[in-house]
């Protein structure tokens, strides 16, 4: 007789090098960090240039373009203001589909979250009056995160009690929350007085954001909200690193069977992450209606929660990753805006250019390829197929 | 036909996985080939199916050079493999499993179900395989389902005939089955190799047995002459001390204690029935069973995985029936799960964060809900060097570390927890017979410390070497219950295989 | 080891044998109960809420005036009949309570609900006249562009391949289909868009087979950037040439006989090219799938890659295959936007009509028949939702327009009748 043995097939392969799913949850090395995302940034540039020149403009014309991109973007304190103005949105979005990903869920409803964020924040900057700024300013943020989160709920619920995929409740949910808010837009608590169009009352003063930079220059719009955002990075970093509430993120993200077997509450971690994440978003959205709109639109989200998860990709779902890919979008969208004025390209690009980044970031063999790097990083993997 | 491989080496970064192989399989004859896990089996089946090209060597069938760039290439030389994890799609119908590939069509690719149902039957009648073309693979009992693979790759024309480690996931009536189906393909003149590391089925059906370790072929034998023993020494390169050292110990009160435990399944069926049994401080009981007879549910509703129908589960005393994974592990009660990769340890993590994957709540790793790096470090530092968890950096991810290695760790998390109750399932699976031998140690240090300690194992061998009384699962019951001394491996084999007492 | 013969199956076996009995869970049971409940519940609203408030006549148009063969209007007396939706949602919701209808739970379900939509409709014309004809035409030109999304979503999924860029598929499709349609005519403008769904998949499969970048974020990687690059190409070079943007409109081509049916005629008989290609490809797609050589190499590979792997199918091409097929079919779906309506392109024109083509995909089970008719259901909210705006009803558009999206989350939550995508879905494969 002999020792115990068990049948297992014996795979002598050493494991590949970690992929970017590890990546997205446990942190990353240097080239994946910093190398392969501003290589996927510059070739989806290059790219850009080959799009507008096909639009019948020549080389000079692009040159101009991105000239005009990059005076909108940095070009001046007004330039830099609308940069971050555009960048905080981002960053608390961003942050909501990074701390999904890290828990192993894939939050594509950031969009929706957003809106209803925005409703419930709008809904408490109009309807209290009177009250003082230092009141007024958080119960109306603190409606946000409420309207987030019970929109982020939904799905967290939903995949945790019946293991309903939260692609697909997510992006079902963003299309119902554009309708609602179409709908709400148009009843009486909402609607402007005097308005036949879906617009909603305006934010009374004591709850709008205070703009950062007013003193020097009140066009500046950069506002209080940055400063949220950035204390959000801040304490997501802290939650998913120095807590034990994050290594169940990252432990259920990353292998939830051990994670069960190691008694973690696999529901409750989704549930829980759909929350925060929802509420970060409609955070997102809350800084929109109270520090940029003063109202809500119909669709006043215009795809935050799109760009939210190139964000996420790009920042490699690291909270302080997350910031600075939020604010090269933010540059691209503002910069967007003075290339559309000044050299009469069209904003849309920008859409154009962020799409291929995220094609580059996520399959960084492709960017190996085509510099010539040694050992591409594996491609990115987070969803597991529809089932549960 | 006879199969011949020459000087096959197949290399992977860093690992020599086949080195010089040679073999010989003769028409009408089973050739088993036997080693440990990792000792380059699968490699060379691999290379033989076409999935790996060797990086030297050659494959000759017949006396003729073959070269195999895919699986396709291989079976149209006659080479059928059956893969120990079915390659069958459960939502088909048999016939519809057995001709992908080879469909028969009319034209316009329009399938002729007909003729395929046709093919289906002509081969299982010839053979003695009866199944039911028209059946969904799904439905099937794994027996069947096997025997789908088999019509699968003779439709195909296969003359040689590979099995990898066929009997793993049979019951003791389908095995003998198995073995008649063997018998017969035999008689029909196919070539027959069986890969498996169970010593006795070797012995039983081979006609020659080849032997591999560490990538090389290191002798033959004769099954008509060769014990399992000579044969095990050729597997591991030692002569093994099956004996595991240990000393009476003192047995003390019932720490884990279930009375009438009944788990069912969503449709009322049970997994386990009335079970019951007790676990003394001080004593180690080895639960064996053909895999599949309901110990993963046994440990999962020790452990609090999965939720009890009927009867109820006390630790020290007190009923635990319905309490949290969580709060049982808090009440003192270690587990050391099945599959380490899947359920033990996170591969991403550092080795740092899977030592307090289950305690990482616990003071001194978390206070306040906020974890305490320095402490976590020191306590990980601690049990890497205690445990000999190799290499032991405690910032390299889990994944990095070898089966060995990482079930090392695993055990090192649960057993430095100064806990009543040690929960094992499959403690040794697929590690190497060092870590093996390590892990035995630290089980038996625990039992003499007077834990109480409770080993499932599909391994029979493991069971005696470490037990101080046997239960015997079966069909969800215990059907026996011995000492090892009052017992011998072959008693107990009857009853795993359904003998009641 | 001898074995005595015991007469047992093995466990694990009753797992995957118990899916198949009639034998009824404690879960079904419940399940049962509440689905009950909500038929109790519909039978109240029509009895309470709607049937005190119909006064007068329902009458419902069930015949353009231009055809041969001339229906008269059905007229109702609105409340006797709102007791008599009522009565019957009470029986179906009592016999499922107490018996449970087992296997047919879903589809009693489903004409529980359609029985509420025609109490609801006979509610709103109340006293009214409502063209009930030209809803029904309405749905099905609705409900094209979603079933042929579903079917593009059905053929990359099938093998293994997710894709969520449906969307992005279908505006492009409606681009090229506008540009190439201005300048060449129609035929080549359709030809267009279904070619530019098939560059799109060639993206999506590249970008999945190759590079095994994950599924979804290719999807939505498609969806922002067609969504981009249409509006960028409008803005910078449609709105200067306004040439490029417009296209000749496929019209509606009678079938001769057939298409003087009363209701089915104007129905399924004369309509455009493109639903009548709809109608073709869902047809033969379906029979592809499930009778030929290609639909079982095709689905062996989204169940099982590997097992179809080790017996010589090659699974890259496979899927290559049938992912740039349903691009194209995506790309065609794409054209009825422009060539098939309005003859002109505007930004972000599909409106999420490509997501609620993955909807129908799921509701219908991964099965283009299934899709077909989950396409049908939601054109016919699609379309309600525009004839209930014209005759005013309280109901507000929205709750109507977020209809299909609600069945999709209570469908996926496996609230009524879940269905098993393909095993290996999104997943890629890997070579050892």
């Amino acid at each position: 007789m002999t020792t115990t043995q068990m049948p297992s097939t014996d795979n002598p392969e050493p494991k590949n090098s970690r992929s970017f799913m590890q990546q997205l949850t446990t942190g990353t090395d240097w080239k994946s960090a910093a190398l392969i995302p501003a290589l996927a940034v510059l070739t989806a540039l290059i790219i850009g240039v080959v799009i507008i020149m096909l639009t019948g403009s020549s080389f000079g014309d692009a040159m101009s373009a991105y000239w005009a991109l990059l005076q909108g973007s940095v070009g001046s304190l007004k330039a830099i203001s609308e940069t971050l103005t555009a960048a905080t949105p981002l960053i608390l979005a961003g942050l909501s589909v990074a701390i999904a990903f890290r828990a192993g869920l894939f939050n594509i409803g950031t969009e929706g979250q957003l809106l209803m964020g925005g409703m419930f924040a709008v809904w408490a900057g109009f309807t209290f009056i009177g009250l003082p700024f230092y009141v007024h300013i958080p119960l109306a943020l603190v409606a946000g995160v409420v309207g987030g989160a019970i929109w982020g709920f939904i799905p967290g619920f939903l995949k945790a009690k019946t293991g309903a995929h939260e692609v697909i409740t997510t992006i079902m949910l963003n299309y119902i929350a554009l309708r609602l808010v179409d709908f709400l837009l148009k009843t009486e608590i909402f609607q402007r007085e005097g308005r036949n169009d879906p617009v909603s009352k305006t934010v009374e003063a004591s709850a709008q954001l205070p703009l950062l930079l007013g003193w020097i220059n009140p066009g500046l719009r950069v506002h209080l909200g940055l400063i949220v955002a950035l204390a959000a990075a801040a304490f997501i970093h802290w939650l998913l690193f120095r807590t034990t509430t994050g290594f169940e993120f990252r432990a259920v993200g990353a292998n939830p069977k051990a994670a069960k077997y190691a008694g973690m509450s696999i529901t409750k971690t989704y549930v829980l992450v759909m929350v925060i994440g929802g509420a970060l978003a409609g955070l997102a959205g809350a800084g929109q209606v109270l520090g940029v709109l003063d109202r809500a639109t119909p669709g006043f989200s215009s795809g935050i929660g799109f760009d939210a998860i190139a964000v996420a990709l790009l920042g490699r779902s690291n909270p302080w990753g997350v910031v600075a890919a939020a604010v090269l979008f933010g540059g691209l969208s503002a910069g967007g805006q003075q290339m559309q004025v000044s050299a009469n390209v069209g904003i849309d690009l920008i859409s154009v250019i962020q799409a291929l980044i995220i094609i580059f970031v996520a399959a960084p063999a492709l960017i190996s390829a085509i510099y010539r790097l040694k050992a591409p990083a594996a491609s990115t993997q987070i969803s597991k197929g529809w089932g549960s | 036909m006879e199969l011949e491989l020459r000087g096959i080496t197949k290399r992977f970064p860093g690992v020599l996985a086949n080195d010089n192989v040679n073999l010989t399989a003769r028409s009408g004859m089973v050739l088993a080939l036997i080693g440990e896990n990792g000792a380059g089996k699968s490699t060379l089946m691999n290379v033989l199916s076409g999935l790996y090209q060797p990086d030297e060597g050659e494959i000759l069938i017949d006396g003729v050079v073959q070269k195999f760039p895919g699986p396709g290439a291989a079976i149209a030389a006659g080479i059928g493999m059956v893969h120990q994890h079915f390659m069958l799609i459960p939502v088909f119908s048999v016939f519809e499993n057995v001709v992908l590939g080879v469909e028969p069509t009319k034209t316009g690719g329009l399938l002729d179900r007909k003729k395929a149902r046709v093919e289906v039957k002509e081969i299982s009648e010839k053979y003695g395989l009866a199944v039911d073309p028209d059946a969904l693979v799904e439905s099937l009992p794994v027996g069947i389902q096997q025997r789908v693979e088999i019509i699968k790759v003779l439709l195909r024309g296969a003359r040689i005939l590979v099995f990898d480690e066929p009997t793993a996931v049979l019951t003791p009536q389908e095995v003998e089955e198995f073995f008649g189906i063997v018998a017969e393909l035999k008689a029909r003149g196919a070539t027959i190799i069986f890969i498996t590391h169970k010593l006795k089925e070797a012995l039983a059906i081979a006609d020659d047995i080849t032997v591999l370790r560490d990538g090389k072929v290191v002798g033959n034998a004769d099954p008509k002459t060769a014990t399992p023993e000579v044969l095990a020494e050729m597997m591991v390169g030692r002569p093994i001390d099956l004996v595991v050292d240990k000393t009476e110990s003192v047995l003390g009160a019932p720490v884990l204690e279930l009375k009438g435990v009944t788990v069912t399944d969503d449709f009322g069926r049970p997994y386990l029935n009335e079970v019951s049994f007790q676990v003394l401080a001080g004593e180690i009981v080895g639960i064996a069973g053909i895999q599949g007879n309901g110990q993963t549910e046994l440990v999962e509703v020790i452990t609090g995985m999965m939720s009890l129908a009927e009867g109820t589960i006390s630790f020290e005393g007190a009923d635990i029936s319905h309490l949290s994974p969580r709060k049982r592990h808090a009440a003192g009660m270690a587990h050391v799960p099945e599959d380490r990769n899947e359920s033990g340890m996170v591969g991403s993590f550092t080795v740092a964060e899977n030592l307090i994957l289950d305690s990482y709540y616990t003071e001194p790793f978390s206070k306040g809900g906020r974890l305490q790096r320095a402490d976590i470090a020191t306590s990980a530092i601690g049990l890497v060097e205690a445990y000999d968890v190799r290499p032991p950096h405690i910032e390299n991810t889990g994944s990095a570390l070898s089966g060995g290695n990482a079930q090392k760790m695993i055990v090192a998390r649960e057993f430095s927890r100064d806990v009543p109750l040690l929960v094992c399932s499959q403690p040794t699976r697929g590690i190497d017979v060092g870590s093996i031998e390590y892990i035995h140690e630290q089980i038996i240090r625990k039992r003499q410390e007077g834990k109480a300690i409770l080993i499932v194992s599909t391994e029979l061998d493991e069971i005696f070497a470490l037990s101080d009384r046997i239960l015997v699962l079966f069909d969800g019951k215990v059907v026996a219950e011995r000492k090892p001394a009052e017992t011998t491996p072959a008693e107990i084999g009857l009853f795993m295989a359904g003998k009641t007492t | 080891m001898s074995t005595p013969p015991i007469d047992r199956q093995p466990i694990e076996s009753y797992e995957v044998t118990g899916k198949r009995t009639k034998e009824l869970t404690r879960r079904q049971i419940k399940k049962a109960r509440i689905t009950g409940i909500v038929m109790f519940v519909l039978a109240a609203i029509v009895m309470f809420f709607l049937a005190p408030a119909a006064a007068g006549t329902s009458t419902f148009g069930l015949s353009f005036a231009d055809e041969t063969i001339q229906l008269p209007p059905l007229s109702v007396p609105s409340q006797g009949s709102l007791w008599v939706l009522a009565m019957v949602l009470g029986f179906l919701g009592a016999t499922q309570f107490f018996r449970g209808f087992q296997s047919r739970t879903t589809v009693i379900l489903g004409i529980a609900f359609a029985v509420f939509v025609f109490s609801i409709m006979v509610w709103a014309t109340a006293g009214q006249e409502f063209s009930l004809i030209s809803m029904l035409v309405s749905t099905i030109a609705r409900a094209t562009p979603i079933a042929l999304g579903a079917l593009s979503g059905i053929l990359c999924e099938r093998s293994g391949v997710v894709n969520i860029g449906i969307e992005g598929m279908l505006l492009g499709g409606a681009f090229t289909g506008v540009v190439m349609g201005s300048l060449l005519g129609g035929w080549v403008g359709l030809l267009a868009a279904t070619l530019t769904g098939g560059v799109l998949a060639l993206l999506l499969a590249v970008l999945a087979v190759n590079f095994r970048v994950d599924q979804i974020i290719i999807g939505v990687v498609i969806n922002i950037l067609v969504l981009g690059l249409t509006s960028f190409l409008t803005a910078q070079v449609l709105v200067k040439n306004p040439d490029l943007n417009n296209a000749p409109i496929f019209q509606a081509l009678k079938i001769p006989v057939l298409g003087d049916i009363p209701i089915i005629g104007p129905m399924f008989f004369d309509q455009t090219i493109i639903v009548y290609g709809m109608f073709i490809l869902i047809a033969s797609v379906t029979f592809m799938l499930f009778r030929t050589r290609w639909g079982l190499r095709t689905r062996s590979v989204g169940e099982n890659p590997k097992a179809a792997d080790s017996l010589g199918i090659k699974v890259a091409k496979v899927r290559y295959l049938a992912v740039v097929y349903g691009g194209m079919v995506g790309g065609f779906a794409g054209a009825w936007f422009t060539l098939g309506t309005v003859g002109r392109f505007d930004e972000g024109m599909t409106g999420g009509r490509g997501f609620i083509g993955l909807a129908a995909m799921i509701v219908g089970g991964w099965n283009p028949i299934g899709a077909f008719f989950a396409a049908l259901i939601f054109g016919f909210s699609d379309s309600m939702q525009q004839k209930f705006a014209v005759i005013e009803t309280p109901i507000p558009g929205e709750f109507l327009a977020m209809a299909p999206y609600l069945v999709t989350i209570i469908i996926v939550a496996g609230l009524v009748g879940r269905a098993r995508p393909p095993a290996a879905d999104g997943q890629p494969y890997e070579k050892e």
